[in-house]
């Protein structure tokens, strides 16, 4: 493997099978994650992403198929003959030993000085923010603390592969996003290769430069966060990662989808004409006017949405051509702090029910409450097709 | 061998002693000779002393336990034994181990001394007796007073109906003594005569007793009026103060002898012989005799103290190859009548 | 693999295609046979070891007792030839089998016999005398068997001739054969039958008895509000620290023909099935009380909450919340105590008189008439009753685990001046029947010659001179404790560790698992003898170990494996799972983890293994009856050997010299718990400061 070329990814996962009995956790998954890559596995419980985790660490080895770590086959390899570092759920902080004691674990038996240890110990506590705090007990420290020597004790050998195994669900969400963050910068200045398993979308989108989506044990799509968001391959993807607003209908002839009496201006699909298909379009790209006296305003208001970003300026221009204009009636309004969830029934779709986000400012404009009236627009570029059938 | 028999109870068989039996003190080359017993233990060490001021050469290792226990370890290292010889176990399993092929047979030097009731009738005997040891009845005087029971003079006696729940013997199926009971009276009364007898007693009976000392013991406790035991522990009880009365059954009393024989294959042949003579000589029956009211050696017996004056007078012929020929036949044949009808008295 | 390792990197997200061509190709397909590394290696090493520690101490020994149950002994009537000579010359050689034939002398269940079995030859011929001129001659076709003429043995395959007198002495040995005629036998005979009736029976009855007193004193201690809870509960645990024959010996004190309180009895006898039941009574309180107690405590005060809100009468709620709340722990102590009563050996033998039970008539076969086929049979016989109380038992439990685990506010109990006072007065009294019996030994063992010479002297405690081993047997129980608690926890805590830390052997664990939980439904007596029959073969060269001191210790370790077990595994279920999981990912062995994290976490519960051991084997009878030799008679054995020797009253002071012993143990255990606690586990102590 020393010939290996230089683009060689620096690990490689091959059609990888993991079987409990009757059960096949994982099918066929391959994978590869350059140096340096922040990979998240994301999915719902059962998808299979903390099984390849842990064939990846060597803790349940797979039943089929192959892993390559820097160039070296480690299929087949126990967990102490790779070169990894790992931080579970639970930290699994030895709970009788100091935080220096936990940290230093690693690094006995290495015929490190005990001076040198203490050193690196001392350098390591200082890089997460926790110096000072050799000598306690994990028992003593908070969750964050706690979540930072265990990642800590998990880097304090330089391992090639850092492993997360839903490292920041233990905690509540103030620290939890601020160790988002925390983590991510130290893992950009370490530079090390780094896979996180979890069940949080928003994790994977803020921390990951790249997710794999998993679903029954196969890896549904792989890309960054915004490709997995704007573009997602599968239905699955989509309604996974973000809220989706799902309209059903069949393929017409000139590519656009029929819905009832409607046909939509759609993104590009393959779908057939007649095939059943899903158009889907996420909330804060559904854009209401309101009814008559809003109709002036809404056109000069691209932002009003509360996904506002420059996508809404394509938006708008695309609701001024006036294709996909519906009228809808509001159901009812849910307060969600910095924008509303509109509820809305859109009989001309055959009543298929939409949810649209806005801003706080674009429903006192718009004056939205529940009974009234609005004209919608469903951008073309946003309208995503899937085909129907499998899970949809 | 108090026909303590089962009352050390139990753990049976074997005792792995092979290690120790092969080393070989450094100092005087001196044998060590693995002597299984039922000795009381209260008497080992004397008996090995006294043995030891004339062969100072030979290391008596004893491995001492409950008739019913050194038999059943006896047999069970039957195809592998720990033992080199026996000094002091029951007669009746003597026969049992020589009906196995387990002896050794030898005619020690002076056995023209001895009453031939204590040897084996073969030319060549396969075991040879010291003492014998005799079936009684221990009356706690206080007790039988306080119930207005007369003292019993005969077996038959105890049938009477004033004895009723006043009796304990042992039990013969886990007793030595209570086996020597049963085959006496099947012997006395014959077989039928025997059983029937057994059938009245058994009336009278308040329970049986896993050992053979515990009968004279509870009365010596006042625990029962009426103890079927034997005259040996009656004896010690007296002595220890207790107010029971030795009796000598005026249709004969059973008896049991202890006795020794070498164990086939032993490899130290010429120890076990020397044991063998010395266990018969006059000063080792004297020294049985200080406990024992009865000896092989003829002629010499002395009294001993709290014995009944007409015990040896009492003591049956006992069929010793009876015994252990219908062991199993008597055994089974009791537990069947008594056994099965040993509900709780009231 | 380069141009493997090419061909990915042409497409680095999604699935690599490489050419079939490539030898790595083939291989993701493949199979992945994991490597076994460092870790593994001495995993699976000490799970062997331990395993075969299971198999050898456990396994194969119950398997030597079943074997032995159906190794029968017959007449081989076949296998005997006979000639007669009645002055005209030898009758042409015929076999026992057709003398019988022809006269239906002997049916076959009188051919049937056991071991030592015997069988004289006249019945074959009718017209025996033993004053009539004739002779005969008598061989054996095969040496398998043998004759006895006389005392005589004959094994050999020549003729013998004799005359009629000495020919009525000839009797036929048994062969061995294979079969269920042991059992047959078993249930034809009612004596023995009976013993399996009384055995039920007063288990039963028992256990009624216990779980309902046990119960309304776990209730006082969990419900009331009540003074001396510490106390009572420490007294009621009082008998777990003395052997179980104790109680009995206190009982012919109290209520014996000379016992302080005949007259409570009514004219009934102590000696029976009344003894038996309250000495079991005692000896199983213990272990119903705390699991009752446990039951209890775990109900969730907002029930009773709920009822109080709705208005329910006191006994209202404690039928609708209070018993169904304590449902399993009932259930799973009546099993237990079931299980203690039918497997129990010393009692019945010390206060049972004539009403037999199946763990007393193992003894009796064995010791008694030699009879180990028989022994083996009875002991098969009393493994069915337990096996089932376990199975239930542990199907319960698992039940009860399930309720465990919810999440429940603990009740505290209001002051209710009434109720209090019934408590108490209720706690008093048992206590006072707990430490009434325990008193009542102590007094016994001082008192000179009961009940002829009152004045109090030592004399009981003179050991040396009596039957039981002396003083030395209390040196060797202290020692087989002290051994049996350190082995005994090493083996079950590391034992416990593999099958709750490993990952891989998962069929090799589960047998593990199977094995660690059967002692618990192995009768000691049954255990001792399995023992006899797999050690004392001469062939099983382990043979060395019968009549050491090492056999008890694993004699003792093994019957009290399961309880151990249990107490290591949830021990070592509160460790984190993925423990060793770091310490791999950091490159260490998981030994390192093991002495560094585990032990000294868990070190209050293997505290808790090692005392529970001591005190088990300080008191222990059935498992170590059949085991031990001259040099290793045991304090507890010598209590019973002592009893029945009718030295009452040394055995009572030997069995309060367990008791104290225990005491001091005890008393030991709970000093190194506190140092151990103050010294490793202070991470545990400050665990208030960690919120924040």
């Amino acid at each position: 493997m020393n010939s290996a070329p230089p683009r060689a990814p620096f690990l490689r996962i091959d059609r990888l099978r993991k079987v409990f009995g009757d059960f096949t956790a994982l099918n066929e998954v391959s994978l590869a994650i350059d140096e340096g890559e922040f990979i998240c596995f994301l999915g719902p419980s059962g998808c299979g992403k903390t099984t390849l985790l842990r064939a990846v660490a060597g803790l349940d080895i797979q039943t089929a198929g192959r892993v390559w770590q820097a160039g070296r086959d480690i299929s087949a390899l126990p967990p102490a003959e790779r070169d990894f570092g790992i931080v579970f759920q639970s930290y699994a902080l030895f709970p009788n030993l100091t935080v220096a004691r936990n940290i230093a674990f690693g690094l006995e038996n290495q015929k490190l000085k005990r001076a040198d240890i203490e050193r690196r110990v001392t350098e390591l506590l200082a890089l997460v923010n926790l110096s000072g705090q050799e000598g306690k007990y994990p028992a003593q420290l908070s969750g964050g603390e706690q979540q930072r020597v265990a990642l800590t004790r998990a880097l304090a050998t330089s391992p090639g592969l850092l492993l997360l195994d839903e490292p920041l669900s233990a905690l509540d969400a103030r620290v939890r996003a601020h160790l988002r963050v925390e983590m991510k910068a130290l893992q950009r200045r370490l530079g090390v290769t780094t896979i996180m398993v979890t069940h949080d979308q928003e994790e994977a989108l803020t921390m990951a430069d790249r997710i794999v989506v998993m679903n029954h044990g196969v890896i549904e799509q792989v890309g960054t966060p915004t490709e997995i968001y704007r573009r997602p391959d599968t239905l699955f993807v989509a309604e996974f990662v973000g809220a989706m607003n799902r309209i059903a209908g069949v393929g017409a002839s000139d590519g656009r989808v029929t819905v009832g009496e409607v046909t939509l201006d759609t993104q590009a699909h393959a779908a057939a004409a007649g095939a059943p298909v899903v158009a889907a379009i996420r909330p804060e790209d559904v854009l209401p006017h309101a009814g008559a006296e809003g109709g002036g305003e809404s056109s000069g208001g691209g932002g009003d949405s509360a996904g506002g970003d420059a996508a809404d300026g394509d938006a708008a221009s695309a609701a001024a051509k006036g294709n996909n204009r519906l009228q809808a009636r509001v159901d009812y309004l849910e307060f969600l702090g910095s924008f509303w969830r509109v509820s809305l029934t859109c009989a001309a779709l055959g009543g298929v029910a939409l949810t649209a986000d806005l801003s706080s400012n674009a429903m006192r404009r718009m004056r939205i409450e529940a009974g009234a009236r609005v004209d919608l627009e469903l951008p073309a570029e946003r309208v995503l097709v899937f085909p129907r059938g499998r899970g949809a | 061998m108090k026909p303590t028999v089962s009352t050390t109870a139990s753990k049976a068989v074997a005792a792995a002693l092979a290690a120790g039996l092969l080393m070989f003190s450094a100092a005087g080359r001196a044998v060590d000779l693995t002597v299984y017993t039922a000795v009381e233990a209260e008497d080992l060490k004397r008996y090995a002393d006294t043995f030891n001021e004339d062969h100072p050469d030979i290391n008596i290792k004893w491995v001492r336990d409950s008739t019913g226990i050194v038999t059943a370890k006896l047999l069970a290292e039957k195809n592998n034994p720990q033992a080199d010889i026996i000094w002091g176990l029951a007669g009746t399993s003597l026969l049992l181990m020589k009906a196995e092929g387990m002896m050794e047979p030898y005619r020690p030097k002076g056995l023209e001394n001895l009453d031939p009731k204590f040897y084996d009738s073969d030319p060549v005997p396969s075991w040879v007796g010291m003492d014998a040891w005799v079936a009684a009845i221990c009356y706690n005087t206080v007790e039988g007073a306080k119930h207005n029971l007369e003292a019993p003079d005969s077996w038959r006696d105890l049938l009477k109906p004033m004895y009723r729940g006043h009796v304990i013997m042992p039990n013969p199926n886990s007793s030595g003594t209570g086996f020597l009971d049963v085959s006496s009276w099947l012997q006395i009364f014959g077989e039928k005569g025997g059983w029937t007898y057994m059938d009245g007693l058994h009336r009278n009976i308040a329970r049986y007793t896993h050992s053979g000392s515990k009968p004279c013991k509870l009365a010596a406790a006042g625990e029962i009026p009426i103890g079927i035991s034997f005259a040996f522990r009656g004896a010690r009880s007296k002595e220890a103060g207790a107010p029971i009365e030795i009796i000598i059954p005026s249709e004969g009393i059973g008896w049991e002898m202890e006795a020794s024989a070498i164990i086939a294959g032993t490899d130290k042949l010429e120890a076990a012989k020397t044991l063998m003579d010395w266990s018969i000589s006059r000063k080792a029956m004297e020294m049985y005799n200080t406990a024992y009211a009865v000896v092989g050696y003829r002629g010499i017996a002395k009294p001993v103290k709290h014995f009944p004056p007409e015990t040896v007078s009492a003591m049956i012929d006992n069929d010793f190859e009876f015994a252990a020929n219908n062991r199993k036949r008597i055994l089974t044949e009791w537990q069947r009548r008594y056994d099965s009808k040993s509900e709780p008295k009231n | 693999m380069t141009a493997d390792a090419d061909t990915a990197t042409t497409d680095a997200t999604t699935v690599t295609a490489p050419a079939s061509t490539t030898p790595a190709a083939a291989s993701p397909a493949a199979r992945i046979r994991p490597k076994t590394g460092r870790d593994d290696k001495i995993m699976a090493a000490f799970i062997a070891v331990i395993g075969l520690y299971l198999i050898v101490s456990l396994a194969l020994p119950l398997y030597a007792v079943l074997s032995k149950s159906v190794s029968a002994f017959y007449f081989d009537l076949g296998n005997f030839e006979f000639q007669v000579d009645r002055g005209a010359g030898w009758s042409a050689p015929v076999t026992a089998r057709q003398l019988n034939d022809e006269l239906r002398a002997l049916s076959p269940e009188e051919l049937r016999t056991s071991g030592d079995g015997r069988l004289a030859v006249t019945v074959f011929f009718p017209d025996f005398n033993f004053r009539a001129p004739t002779r005969y001659r008598i061989r054996q076709v095969q040496p398998e068997a043998a004759f006895l003429a006389g005392t005589r043995r004959v094994a050999d395959t020549d003729w013998h001739t004799f005359d009629s007198n000495q020919f009525r002495r000839v009797v036929l040995r048994a062969s061995k054969s294979t079969g269920l005629d042991n059992y047959r036998a078993y249930f034809s005979t009612p004596a023995l039958f009976r013993s399996l009736k009384n055995s039920l029976t007063i288990a039963v009855i028992s256990t009624v008895l216990t779980v309902a007193l046990a119960f309304g004193f776990a209730y006082a201690l969990t419900r009331s509000a009540m003074r001396f809870k510490g106390l009572f509960r420490i007294i009621a645990m009082a008998p777990i620290l003395v052997p179980s024959l104790l109680p009995g010996i206190a009982l012919v004190y109290l209520f014996g023909n000379q016992g302080m309180l005949k007259s409570f009895l009514l004219g009934e006898s102590i000696y029976g099935p009344i003894g038996i039941v309250i000495g079991s009574v005692f000896f199983t309180f213990p272990h119903a009380m705390i699991i009752i107690t446990t039951a209890l405590s775990l109900s969730d005060a907002r029930l009773y909450e709920a009822a109080v809100s709705l208005r329910a009468s006191r006994w209202k709620t404690f039928w609708t919340v209070t018993i169904p709340g304590a449902r399993y722990g009932l259930v799973s102590a009546a099993f237990v105590v079931f299980n203690l009563v039918i497997t129990d050996f010393g009692l019945p033998k010390v206060i049972g008189g004539q009403y037999n039970m199946l763990a007393v008539d193992i003894y009796k076969q064995v010791i008694g008439q030699q009879n180990f086929e028989m022994g083996a049979v009875v002991s098969v016989v009393l493994l069915i009753p337990a096996l089932l109380a376990f199975t239930i038992d542990r199907v319960v439990q698992k039940k009860q685990v399930a309720q465990l685990s919810s999440r429940s506010v603990p009740y505290a109990p209001q002051p209710h001046r009434r109720f209090d006072a019934l408590c108490l007065l209720y706690c008093v009294l048992v206590t006072v029947f707990i430490a009434g019996l325990i008193g009542v030994c102590q007094y016994a063992a001082l008192i000179k010659f009961w009940p002829y010479d009152l004045s109090l002297s030592f004399n009981n405690y003179n050991f040396d001179v009596m039957d039981g081993g002396g003083w030395d047997s209390w040196k060797n129980s202290i020692r087989l404790a002290l051994y049996t608690a350190a082995a005994g926890t090493a083996v079950i805590f590391c034992g416990a560790y593999m099958v709750e830390k490993t990952q891989r052997f998962v069929a090799t664990r589960a047998a593990f698992q199977f094995l660690a939980m059967l002692p618990m439904a192995i009768p000691g007596m049954v255990l001792g003898l399995a023992y006899i029959f797999f050690f004392n073969n001469p062939a099983n060269p382990l043979h060395g170990l019968y009549g050491s001191m090492a056999i008890l210790v694993i004699c003792t370790v093994t019957h009290f494996y399961t309880v151990s077990h249990l107490t290591a595994v949830t021990a070592l279920k509160q460790m984190d799972r993925e423990f060793e999981s770091v310490a791999a990912s950091l490159k260490q062995p998981f030994h390192k983890v093991f002495s560094r994290v585990t032990v000294p976490v868990c070190l209050p519960s293997v505290l808790d293994i090692s005392i529970y051991l001591f005190v088990n084997a300080m008191t222990t009878v059935s498992g170590v009856i059949f085991l031990y030799s001259p040099d290793t008679a045991l304090a507890s054995i010598a209590v019973l050997n002592m009893d029945d020797a009718g030295d009452i009253a040394p055995a009572a002071a030997m069995g309060m010299m367990i008791f104290y012993s225990n005491i001091g143990a005890r008393l030991i255990h709970l000093l190194l718990t506190r140092k151990v606690m103050r010294n490793t586990q202070a991470w545990r102590t400050r665990r208030g400061e960690a919120v924040r």
